[in-house]
């Protein structure tokens, strides 16, 4: 059991899984995202070999209206 | 006559720059967009909704980004950090679109640019790649700092974000454009059309705006009246007007062969 923040939320996660398991166990599955953990961009590209570590402070984000 | 509008080497038709937030659905989002003309257009980065569907409306959609050019902004960062990271965000969520809208707040009542934040932030992302359009104050020597430091395009206020108090200070647009030679583009405060009218006669390249499209009763028709004033503001100004005569009238018909007086 890993705990994780996502968006300032801590997450309990069964274990340590990839980015890509877990968007999808978000339900962001082939959404317009972007991801940053502990301050630093995740490029998609990447998503399938990064490892969710105990303890991240991961953002997802997405493009809204604004002006 | 081509008279684009260059940023950063990419030419737009259209010199105004709108925003996207503030509208009651995405329907309408569009249709004042389309009505408005603008090719360029303001989006925010904003977290997810955790828990929430994940299958609702996408702004993406709505507004295709094969269809416009995506601007994404910094709006509500109060630190030069969280801007840059927003827009690294911003750059790896458009597919490492580049060009970005730094604003960087003072405080949430006035919501005035930190111009010290703003020059640090514009650093670090202009030496990261970023093309960056650049919020400020209407300071001409703050402009030119950061036209110095690369930044592609200069939007000084005009008054507060969402005022709608219009051109407050004209001669200081005047300053920071004798001062500056990347585009200038009044960025906050219009209320109406000839607000956006009187930017472009002043001769600045173009004017951004959300709230006075957004917040108009009918929204649709401001954004289309927003487009006529700014180009017949872009017109008055390459036509160049005539000279003030201060306290002194001049006749526009013929002064000669005016009819005599009749003598009794």
């Amino acid at each position: 059991m890993i705990t994780v923040s996502i968006n300032g939320e801590p997450r309990q996660l069964p274990q340590a899984i990839s980015v890509t398991a877990f968007i999808e166990v978000m339900g962001y599955s082939g959404k317009r995202i972007a991801l940053e953990r502990n301050g630093e961009i995740v490029p998609r590209s990447t998503f399938a070999n990064a490892i969710l570590n105990d303890g991240d402070q991961l953002e997802i984000v997405v493009a809204v209206g604004g002006g | 006559m081509n008279d684009e509008l260059i940023i950063a080497g990419k030419h737009y038709s259209s010199r105004l720059l709108v925003g996207t937030g503030k509208y009651k659905d995405f329907t309408e989002t569009r249709a004042a967009l389309d009505a408005s003309g603008a090719e360029i257009v303001t989006v925010a980065i904003r977290r997810t909704n955790l828990g929430q569907n994940a299958n609702e409306p996408n702004l993406l959609d709505a507004v295709p980004p094969s269809k416009f050019t995506y601007l994404p902004n910094t709006a509500g960062c109060y630190t030069a950090d969280d801007a840059v990271r927003t827009l690294r965000l911003a750059r790896e969520l458009l597919d490492g679109h580049s060009l970005v809208k730094l604003e960087v707040l003072g405080d949430p009542q006035s919501l005035y640019p930190n111009v010290i934040e703003t020059l640090a932030a514009a650093k670090t992302l202009v030496a990261d790649g970023f093309q960056v359009m650049v919020y400020t104050s209407d300071d001409p020597i703050i402009a030119k700092q950061l036209e110095d430091i690369g930044c592609v395009a200069i939007m000084p206020l005009a008054s507060l974000i969402g005022s709608g108090m219009g051109i407050l200070n004209p001669w200081n647009l005047q300053l920071i454009m004798d001062r500056v030679s990347v585009p200038v583009i009044v960025d906050a405060g219009v209320g109406t059309a000839s607000d956006a009218a009187i930017a472009l006669e002043l001769g600045c390249a173009g004017v951004l705006m959300n709230t006075a499209i957004a917040g108009a009763e009918n929204p649709v028709l401001m954004a289309g009246a927003m487009k006529l004033a700014v180009q017949a503001g872009r017109s008055a100004f390459l036509a160049g007007r005539m000279p003030k005569k201060l306290y002194s009238a001049s006749p526009s018909s013929p002064t000669a062969g005016i009819i005599g007086s009749v003598h009794k």
